[in-house]
């Protein structure tokens, strides 16, 4: 028994040997002159997961008595947020090297960060929900105060630590009104009871762990950690943040509605939908004050946090397709977007002020170009991929009798446009000013022009993600 | 071969258009012109062989939706032969005569490129012209009829640097516009009841239609009524006829070739031609038929009466082209449709050359158009003065009483008057007396133009001089129509209604008799049938014997180009009209004539005095009944008041005002507001998540679960 449970959760298993090993090797060996070759280690410990996940080619199974499940779900988000993390832990690399941030604890936080978000994503059980997601925010919380000696770097990790111990707190207690009223705390458990008459107070429970998560996908209105963390954390760290943690957080919460409450989806529909529209609205019309590309970002995050929540609001397989699409697509493009912002900087020092993109298209055509198709596919503009993700999700609310949820995501896609296409104006029609320097690291250089390059390449066929997704979602919505 | 020409025109068209920088300008306009040239002389052959009966074309298939079927086909019968004749002769003789109008042209600098663009214009005309005399189905006619609305459209506003060209090229659509809706209507309406647009199906079905009643707007009419009446306002708003008249005086701000063309010759004549291809409709619909009298008659009038006052030259022939068109609808409306084509194809002749001949007036006098600027000018443009006489003699009508010997004008616009006799009283005396008016005006322009004293610029006239050979000659070849196209096709066309119905390929009258019985029993008719038909036309020599009990074929598909009811014997009619009917055009001729001479030869100071002593009536005429006065009050203002309130208003104010009021005013609120709720205090954070919270308890409460 006990066998069959460990060969379930290899994977995650492996990596937190690896996580330890990592950690012993840094301590006794040369501290943080192996940070280099950890970061590489750590990122091929990543892809390679993802490839084993990927083509193992295992059934849906479950293990610890059905307090975590391996099914076609779990393993689609869980590849998504290796790659995504590989991703960012390459394209950050020379920037830490530069900006003697080079800490060997960073790719060891990072890999522990993301064991938690492989449990969160399989979880099968509130315990295992819990003890995912505190994992995963521990090693968070440490790495936005990596810059020990600045204060908005330690700021931004006290403000988040103590933003998410609050949500860590509406969400057990959440988690305990809902043990008091199911007796049990396995969703499967949850699910059985919730089928007939559902008392009140299970459903404040859901509304207290929806809130909980709400916070770890920044959505309105448990976003406002999210601009200062952004601002205030390291480039890599707020590109971290900004990718893996979301789609982990985002799946959980389809995890806990379909697995646990998938009786009741009237119920937290609405609630998804209320915070669908807050923060579609909010991210958009909040954004355009910005002067700050990372607060930009931060924004941008919570309002497409919002598009993808008006896939699960939907209520359907085809809502959760359409999530997991978006979120693969936003991820993306998130990885090329901050490629780049890793790489300003003027004189040496990095820089964040939009206004420094000012005719940025002379400087370097090639990068402005990408950016620009970057921007493009993040407003949603077609043909980029950006724009059929949030054709999905609208397609699902629509499909699911939401149209006007999918109305609100398209008034609130046109005000978000505003600030995209402002940068791009910045580049191209922008005045003369002090130019960036046109230096970047080839893993930046390769990650922006990919990701731009696929977001036009992948109207052919999405790369296959559609039909991945698709049975992703079959896997949870059953 | 009807393909050919129809395709030559378009080719042309192409070629000259698009490729006239590879290969020239002067080539384009070679070939444009050749490629008619070609296209008129296959028109000859066909049209001076033998039609026996309606051939279709088919080329390609066009729509399908439904039970919606279109092909795009070619119906070939002796209708569409002598439009092809017409048109495809004016046009070529157009094309050739344009190349000395438009050598020099003071509206375009030495280096701008203008000619080839031009010809492409016109064969381009030409080609949706055919396209729309050719169509063996409505919608492919509606095409042809759209297309000649557009090459109208460019070529009135050729000179587009001309703020009145481009006016009087929107007026020109514009008002053509409501005509179409008509036509349009009236092509839904006959979809609606026939399931078909094909010409075959709609004539099969028109008997049927006459005894159908339809609801339209709030009143209920008999159907073949209704869509005759509709489709005649498509025709009227082609063809210019009253109250959508309007815009033919001022499409004279086209180059003088295009009006020879587009708005004398061919284009104008299409609705007189929709008419004639209706028939087997317009034979059962009466009250359709009296109110295209009534117009045609009323626009005979009407026009003629301003074409007395008017100053410019191509405004007289203008408004003399708009009363002509009256006098061929009179005759449609009549039912006699053959003589309507006869007057059409005469009045392209004459009218034609006049235009041509006006043009060359024009073009030797350096553009000058006001008739009080020219005088004297026999001997300056003798050829050009003889080719306007042969056209004044052809359109006062000219000829020797009593019998068939005469200019082209006067055995077509005779028969038409004689037909109006027997049709309409109303129509005959307002026929009479514009031709009356005809004869007026025509020599008014030829005596003021061509006699008398010089007036006007001395410079302009020491330096007027005779145009040039490819000028003259379209001219000399028009004169040859406008003398004797007349005496050579009277007969067939008028003369003796077997050989017009032989010609026409219709079944000769007394053959319905036999031909009823074998109509029945099939649905749609053995074109077969025309062969036995013209065997036969020999003996049926008491035509107008077929009585009304001699009932058309229901359901059977008439052949030929025309048809005629069992009971329509106007023709015979019209032969038997009393002689001083028959002489009362002759008469008015020569007391127009008569009077003109007075007034602008023998005691020019006539003019003037009458005009002082009737001034009012004088006014009404130069502004013709203030019709645009009228148009202007009634339609444009208000029309451009509703326009104005949608663009500064509705436009304006509502949607660009809700729309940047929202973009400026609005989301920056918000905006600030989502700023100032960032405060960067933590407990502002947490005070956030907590009203979160508790906003969404208090939703699931009043919402969630058992509620």
């Amino acid at each position: 028994m006990l066998q069959s449970d460990l060969a379930t959760v290899l994977p995650e298993l492996i990596l937190a040997i690896y996580a330890m090993g990592a950690l012993m090797f840094g301590v006794s060996s040369g501290k943080d002159q192996t940070t280099g070759t950890l970061t590489w280690a750590t990122a091929g410990m990543f892809v390679a997961l993802a490839l084993w996940i990927g083509f193992g080619n295992a059934g849906d199974r479950s293990a610890f008595g059905g307090m975590f499940t391996d099914d076609n779900f779990a393993r689609f988000a869980k590849i998504t947020i290796l790659l995504s993390a590989a991703a960012v832990l390459l394209i950050s690399q020379d920037y830490m090297a530069r900006r003697d941030l080079a800490r060997f604890e960073y790719p060891v936080l990072v890999s522990l960060s993301v064991i938690g978000m492989m449990m969160m994503v399989s979880a099968g059980d509130l315990m295992a929900l819990y003890m995912g997601l505190e994992l995963q925010s521990l090693a968070l919380y440490v790495v936005a105060a990596l810059r020990r000696d600045s204060a908005r770097s330690t700021e931004a990790g006290l403000k988040y630590f103590v933003l998410g111990a609050l949500s860590s707190g509406l969400l057990l207690y959440g988690a305990s009104l809902t043990y008091g009223y199911a007796g049990t705390t396995l969703f499967s458990g949850i699910l059985s009871t919730v089928n007939e008459e559902v008392p009140l107070g299970l459903l404040f429970g859901l509304v207290f762990m929806l809130a909980g998560l709400a916070f770890k996908v920044s959505a309105a209105p448990f976003h406002m950690w999210t601009p200062d963390v952004y601002e205030g954390s390291p480039t890599p760290v707020t590109a971290f943040f900004a990718t893996a943690p979301k789609v982990a957080a985002m799946a959980l919460i389809a995890r806990l509605a379909y697995d646990a409450f998938g009786g009741i989806p009237d119920d937290w529909s609405q609630v998804l939908s209320a915070l669908a529209v807050l923060s579609m609205f909010w991210g958009a019309l909040a954004a355009i004050g910005q002067r700050d590309i990372k607060r930009l970002m931060a924004y941008s995050s919570i309002a497409h946090m919002g598009f993808a929540l008006v896939g699960l609001a939907a209520g359907t397989a085809e809502g959760v397709q359409a999530m997991l699409i978006y979120m693969a697509i936003y991820v993306a493009m998130n990885v090329g977007t901050f490629a780049f912002i890793l790489s300003m900087e003027r004189d040496g020092k990095p820089v964040t002020d939009i206004a420094s993109l000012n005719m940025y298209s002379r400087t370097d055509p090639m990068k402005a170009l990408a950016m620009l198709v970057l921007l493009f596919s993040l407003a949603g503009v077609p043909p980029m991929l950006g724009f059929f993700g949030k054709f999905y999700v609208f397609r699902a609310a629509v499909d699911a009798d939401m149209a006007w949820l999918a109305l609100a995501g398209a008034v609130a896609s046109v005000i978000g446009a505003y600030y995209y296409l402002r940068v791009v104006f910045y580049m191209y029609f922008g005045t003369e000013g002090d130019r960036l320097d046109s230096r970047m690291a080839p893993a930046q250089w390769l990650a922006l022009v990919a990701v731009a390059a696929a977001m036009l390449l992948g109207i052919i066929n999405l790369f296959g993600i559609e039909s991945a997704a698709a049975l992703a979602a079959e896997s949870l919505v059953r | 071969m009807a393909t050919i020409i129809l395709f030559a025109p378009l080719l042309g068209a192409i070629i000259c258009g698009f490729f006239w920088t590879l290969i020239g300008e002067k080539a384009g306009q070679i070939i444009a012109t050749g490629l008619i040239f070609l296209a008129a002389l296959l028109s000859w052959i066909i049209f001076l062989g033998d039609i026996p009966e309606t051939g279709h074309v088919t080329i390609l298939r066009w729509i399908e939706s439904g039970s919606l079927s279109i092909d795009w086909g070619i119906r070939l019968d002796r209708l569409t032969a002598i439009m092809l004749v017409v048109i495809n002769t004016v046009s070529a003789l157009v094309h050739l005569y344009s190349f000395g109008y438009m050598a020099h042209d003071e509206n375009w600098g030495e280096s701008e490129p203008y000619r080839a663009r031009f010809f492409a214009y016109l064969s381009f005309f030409t080609f949706t012209m055919l396209a729309l005399v050719t169509s063996d189905n409505l919608v492919q006619m509606f095409f042809g009829w759209e297309g000649v609305g557009v090459a109208s459209y460019l070529l009135i506003g050729f000179y587009y640097r001309k703020p009145t060209a481009n006016a009087a090229a929107i007026k020109a659509f514009v008002v053509n516009r409501v005509g179409d809706f008509g036509f349009a209507l009236g092509i839904f309406g006959l979809f609606f009841l026939t399931d078909s647009v094909r010409f075959d199906d709609v004539f099969a079905a028109a008997p049927a239609l006459a005894t159908t009643e339809i609801s339209f707007l709030w009143m209920n009419l008999n159907a073949a009524n209704l869509i005759g009446v509709l489709l005649f306002i498509g025709a009227m708003g082609k063809s210019a006829q009253l109250f959508l008249h309007t815009w033919l005086p001022d499409a004279m701000e086209g180059p003088t070739p295009v009006s020879a063309l587009i708005h004398a010759a061919t284009m104008v004549t299409a609705g007189v031609f929709l008419v004639c291809r209706m028939s087997p409709v317009y034979e059962y619909a009466p009250d359709a038929k009296t109110m295209i009298v009534v117009v045609g008659a009323s626009t005979a009038f009407f026009a003629a009466t301003v074409g007395l006052v008017q100053n410019d030259i191509k405004r007289v022939i203008a408004y003399s082209t708009c009363s002509q068109l009256g006098y061929m609808f009179v005759a449609a409306g009549c039912g006699v449709y053959s003589v309507a084509m006869f007057h059409l194809f005469t009045h392209a002749f004459f009218k034609a050359m006049l235009f041509l001949g006006a043009g060359s007036v024009i073009h030797a006098m350096h553009h000058e158009q006001d008739l009080r600027n020219y005088g004297g000018l026999r001997k300056k443009i003798p050829l050009t003065f003889y080719a306007m006489l042969i056209g004044t003699l052809a359109i006062t009508g000219v000829g020797i009483p009593l019998t068939h010997i005469g200019f082209a004008g006067f055995l077509s616009k005779d028969a038409v008057i004689e037909t109006a006799f027997v049709g309409s009283q109303y129509a005959f005396w307002l026929l009479v007396v514009a031709a009356l008016m005809t004869s007026f005006y025509s020599w008014r322009l030829m005596f003021m133009t061509f006699w008398g004293t010089p007036r006007g610029d001395h410079h302009t006239h020491e330096h007027a001089h005779e145009s040039p050979m490819t000028m003259l000659v379209p001219l000399g070849a028009l004169a040859l129509g406008a003398v004797f196209s007349g005496m050579i096709w009277y007969n067939v066309f008028f003369g003796y209604e077997d050989k017009m119905r032989a010609w026409f390929g219709m079944e000769a009258a007394a053959h319905h008799e036999v031909a009823t019985e074998d109509h029945a029993a099939t649905e749609t008719a053995a074109p077969a049938e025309t062969a036995t038909a013209t065997d036969t036309h020999g003996a049926a020599e008491a035509s107008a014997a077929a009585t009304p009990e001699a009932a058309a074929p229901h359901g059977a598909v008439p052949s030929g180009g025309i048809y005629l009811a069992a009971d329509n014997t106007m023709i015979h009619a019209a032969h038997d009209v009393p002689n001083w009917v028959k002489v009362s055009p002759f008469v008015a001729m020569i007391l127009g004539l008569a009077l003109a001479w007075l007034f602008y030869i023998r005691r020019p100071d006539l003019p003037g005095k009458l005009a002082a002593q009737q001034r009012p009536l004088y006014l009404f005429l130069l502004n013709k009944w203030y019709f645009d006065e009228i148009y202007a009050f009634l339609i444009v203002g208000p029309a451009q008041w509703l326009g104005r309130l949608f663009w500064k208003r509705g436009d304006g104010d509502v949607i660009d005002g809700s729309i940047n009021g929202v973009a400026m005013g609005i989301i920056p609120f918000f905006t600030r507001l989502a700023g100032r709720a960032q405060s960067g205090y933590l407990f502002h954070y947490a005070f956030a998540m907590v009203l979160g919270i508790a906003a969404l308890i208090t939703m699931m409460t009043l919402f969630g679960g058992a509620q």
